[in-house]
């Protein structure tokens, strides 16, 4: 007779059991050991770089944040700025000229001291190509941003002056921007090509190790001029997928995370040891109609120049091309309903091209109410009294302006359908889908923006003005032209006086809202989570994370 | 069969040759670029132009790709596009994290996948074949993202047994040497970061593995059932050999050459990488290197990974291919 058994079912069922007795036994030891404060974040992605200067993504920013600090800072919970490593400033009567003067007793994180020379170095290596240290980046903020910067000289070791080639009144928000954050020039000149990795700053916390895809983590400047932060340790942990985030949250193995899926807003409400913070984002998000004709800028001065005629756009479509059209769609569209049941209530309608904090927003205005009856008089009228078919471009991705675009392109099919406006869907990987859509190959797309300096021209301008109908890299990519918006867009860049600059931007606001050449659909809120334990954190505008005043009871 | 190892390994330069000239074509000929990837919505054509130019991506393809060739020939995969590290670190400091799942996984499916087809090839057609068979199919149908998402949600949060994600308790000191995380917790002797990272790597390891388990255990089912028809086997129990020993000791060896293919195979694309699981357990391996590579158009980190990948899968094919001859005598090469 065969003995039946195979496997000694005894001794495959004992490793099992010790395996998850071992398991079990450790997991439950997490933080008795440490009386360090220690604050993990969790991240949706790694950095690319820790230069400040040299990049572009958010991820990035956030830890650097951290590590560095510019001549000036945004208020807490503001995108107002005020001192930082520089004390005062000065700007001359024309405009031209920033003189600043610098914080004295300020070390960087090697020990070296913060001066003139760090802020000239910082500067000059992003604008002038014969800098030796130019050739270890793209600057890619500087050509966008700083380009009124003639130079950046040093006066006397605590004092430096900017010149500006023409006036810009939103060069002093500009300032505080990571960018042209402060970095230790003899760290620079030690690690030459690698010192992407090797970031020294002056700010409250100090890099320790960055494990690629993993974490980066920071440890508290004890020195820092403003005093020693409370955390003892901040990691930035990278958990790609937004439902890994929460369960590391639930599983308190995290203490902070950002981007949560608005669908998962009931389970963490319903949370007592969680909190929820939200407060209104720099962004907007918004459906572009292309209203038909861009430029190629053959001289590259980002203006269009007589000789650089108005050509039409791959995407030309001519209904886009008639006002009463793009009004009918505004009309067609019920954002208040989006807003609610898409958004999941975590963004405000938006009526201008701009969130409603900014200076200058014009809150008289009156937005297109949902009105179907009315969108199909204008449409008829326009000479569409049985609408058309078109295609609608969808972005692949996930924006802090609008984090399901898919379902966001079906409301608004459907909403057009019922206005006899057919559209079908086209989508492609994003940053192809940012080429095509600067190159105007659309007639409706998707697309939004999130601001860099909390300045309205860098809504308003980036936007809206027609010299940013560049074909092949259109910020305006509704290709809509109109000269008097832009005059009024460029005087308002180069006046100083708020009051005269508010006003030039309320004026274009009613301009815009006339033509309608967007349809205008949410600010986002940006929402945070963190366990009840963590106090101070303050919500910034701008969306940067700033970690010093946080502390962990 | 020491010529037969030298005559495989010259027969990589040209598959390599192959790999990278197709990969370098099609990743160039996609529309989209690394300047416009990394400048975004900041885009003006001048910087664009000028990042072209700095890269040498004005060349003409067959120019680009022959300077690449030539560096890769003295030892430099270059510096990636949009990080500015070196190729050579970027894959070097996430390929560990990718070995070690990859064996963890293997090992899961092959302890797990063989014991369940030897159960279901012994006791074919009885309810453990049935259930197991069945298990099988639950596992190669389940996305990998949700089973991963309910492992953590059940082991994780519900429970509590299990960590979520990451490769260790972030809290423990924990000093790398190797990027081998369970060896270098062994050799610097620190046994709470050795439970940690082995405790990290239960999930991932379960949820990557069960696709490769299902079809070991369908494999080793079929050449279980095959090897037991035959007569030797008859032979063998006639001599009064116990049936542990029959099915163990002789029909278990004879079977594995397929589970051995299978085994090779899987394992040399999980060296890949595999991105959804890395995703979801946020695991720092090669698969989300290189996707994110690609969508960014990193050429040289792109180029670096798929050379990278070629070189490992086609020498993990030549040990699965000397293994055959262990383990079936009447394999040989010369």
């Amino acid at each position: 007779m065969r003995r039946d058994y195979i496997i000694n079912k005894k001794a495959v069922v004992a490793i099992i059991f010790c395996i998850m007795l071992i398991a079990i036994s450790f997991s439950g030891c997490v933080q008795e050991e440490s009386k360090e404060k220690v604050l993990i974040f969790a991240s949706a992605g790694d950095a690319d770089k820790l230069d400040p200067a040299d990049v572009t993504d958010g991820e990035s920013v956030e830890r650097m944040d951290n590590i560095f600090e510019g001549l000036v800072e945004y208020k807490s919970g503001s995108s107002e700025i005020q001192p930082c490593l520089a004390t005062s400033w000065n700007i001359s009567d024309d405009g031209l000229n920033i003189t600043f003067n610098l914080r004295h007793g300020v070390k960087f994180h090697d020990g070296t001291d913060f001066n003139a020379d760090a802020v000239v170095f910082s500067f000059e290596r992003q604008y002038n190509t014969s800098h030796p240290y130019n050739q270890y980046g793209e600057w890619a903020y500087w050509g966008y941003m700083f380009s009124d910067i003639k130079e950046v000289q040093k006066i006397d070791d605590y004092t430096v002056k900017i010149v500006l080639s023409k006036p810009n009144a939103a060069m002093m928000t500009s300032l505080a921007m990571f960018t042209v954050t402060i970095v230790s020039p003899t760290n620079a000149e030690k690690w030459k090509e690698d010192a992407f990795k090797h970031p020294v700053g002056t700010g409250p916390f100090k890099f320790v190790e960055w494990i690629k895809d993993d974490h980066i983590t920071l440890e508290a400047n004890k020195d820092y001029w403003r005093g020693a932060p409370k955390l003892d340790k901040l990691i930035f942990r990278v958990i790609l997928d937004p439902s890994s985030r929460l369960l590391a949250l639930q599983a308190r193995e995290i203490h902070g995370m950002e981007f949560p899926d608005p669908a998962s807003f009931n389970t963490i409400k319903a949370d007592t040891n969680l909190q929820l913070l939200t407060a209104p984002g720099m962004n907007v998000g918004y459906l572009a109609m292309n209203c038909g004709y861009g430029y190629n800028d053959t001289n590259k001065n980002g203006v269009r120049d007589p000789d650089e005629p108005w050509v039409e756009t791959p995407g030309y479509f001519e209904p886009f091309t008639n006002k009463s059209v793009r009004q009918a769609i505004n009309y067609a569209i019920n954002k208040t309903s989006i807003v609610e049941n898409l958004y999941k209530g975590t963004a405000i309608v938006a009526k201008n091209g701009m969130p409603p904090f900014m200076l200058g927003y014009n809150d008289a205005i009156v937005d297109y109410p949902y009105n179907t009856t009315k969108a199909r008089e204008l449409l008829t009228q326009a000479g569409y009294p049985n609408g058309f078919n078109t295609t609608l471009w969808v972005m692949p991705v996930s924006r802090p302006y609008m984090f399901d675009p898919p379902k966001i392109g079906e409301a608004i099919q459907s909403y057009l359908a019922d206005v006899n406006i057919n559209v079908d869907f086209y989508q492609i990987d994003w940053s192809t889908y940012l080429e095509k859509t600067q190159s105007g190959e659309h007639p409706m797309c998707l697309l939004g923006w999130t601001g860099d300096n909390g300045d309205p021209d860098n809504f308003m301008n980036v936007l809206y003005g027609e010299n940013q109908c560049t074909l092949g890299t259109a910020g305006n990519v509704a290709f809509y032209n109109n000269s008097e918006l832009q005059s009024l867009l460029s005087d308002a860049l180069q006046t100083y006086d708020t009051t005269e600059r508010a006003n030039l931007y309320e004026q274009a606001q009613v301009i815009l809202h006339e033509d309608a050449p967007f349809v205008y659909l949410a600010y986002a809120n940006q929402n945070l989570v963190f366990t009840k334990n963590v106090q101070g954190f303050v919500l910034n505008p701008t969306a940067r994370y700033f970690f010093y005043p946080v502390d962990l009871t | 069969m020491k010529w037969y190892i030298i005559k495989r390994l010259l027969q990589i330069i040209p598959v390599i040759l192959g790999v990278t000239i197709i990969a370098f074509t099609l990743i160039h000929i996609a529309p989209g670029d690394p300047a416009r990837n990394m400048l975004g919505q900041h885009a003006s054509q001048q910087e664009i132009d000028e990042i072209r130019t700095k890269y040498g991506l004005d060349q003409p393809l067959y120019v680009q790709y022959f300077i690449w060739l030539g560096d890769v020939l003295q030892g430099d995969l270059g510096r990636s596009i949009l990080s500015h590290e070196q190729v050579t670190i970027e894959i070097a400091s996430r390929f560990p994290n990718t070995i070690e799942l990859a064996i963890a996984a293997m090992l899961f499916a092959i302890l797990i996948g063989v014991i369940a087809g030897i159960i279901s090839a012994t006791k074919q057609y009885s309810i453990a074949d049935y259930s197991v068979m069945g298990i099988a199919l639950f596992g190669i149908s389940m996305p990998v993202f949700w089973l991963g998402i309910m492992l953590m949600m059940i082991f994780g949060v519900y429970l509590g047994w299990l960590p979520i994600g990451g490769r260790i308790d972030l809290l423990i000191p924990f000093h790398r040497v190797t990027g081998f995380m369970v060896l270098d917790s062994i050799i610097t002797a620190n046994g709470a970061a050795l439970i940690s990272v082995l405790s990290h790597l239960i999930l991932p390891a379960i949820a990557l593995g069960t696709i490769p388990m299902a079809i070991i255990a369908r494999t080793t089912r079929s050449s279980m059932l095959e090897i037991l028809r035959q007569d030797f086997i008859r032979t063998e129990r006639a001599k009064g050999l116990s049936e542990r020993v029959v099915i163990y000791k002789h029909a278990l060896r004879n079977a594995m050459v397929p589970v051995v293919t299978v085994v090779g195979l899987n394992f040399g694309l999980l060296l890949s990488g595999a991105i959804l699981t890395e995703t979801v357990f946020s695991w720092p391996g090669v698969g989300r290197l290189v996707v994110d590579a690609v969508y960014a158009r990193d050429y040289p980190l792109v180029i670096g990974c798929i050379l990278v990948f070629a070189l490992v899968f086609v020498i993990v094919n030549l040990i699965t291919d000397i293994l055959y001859t262990y383990i079936d005598p009447r394999i040989h090469y010369d």
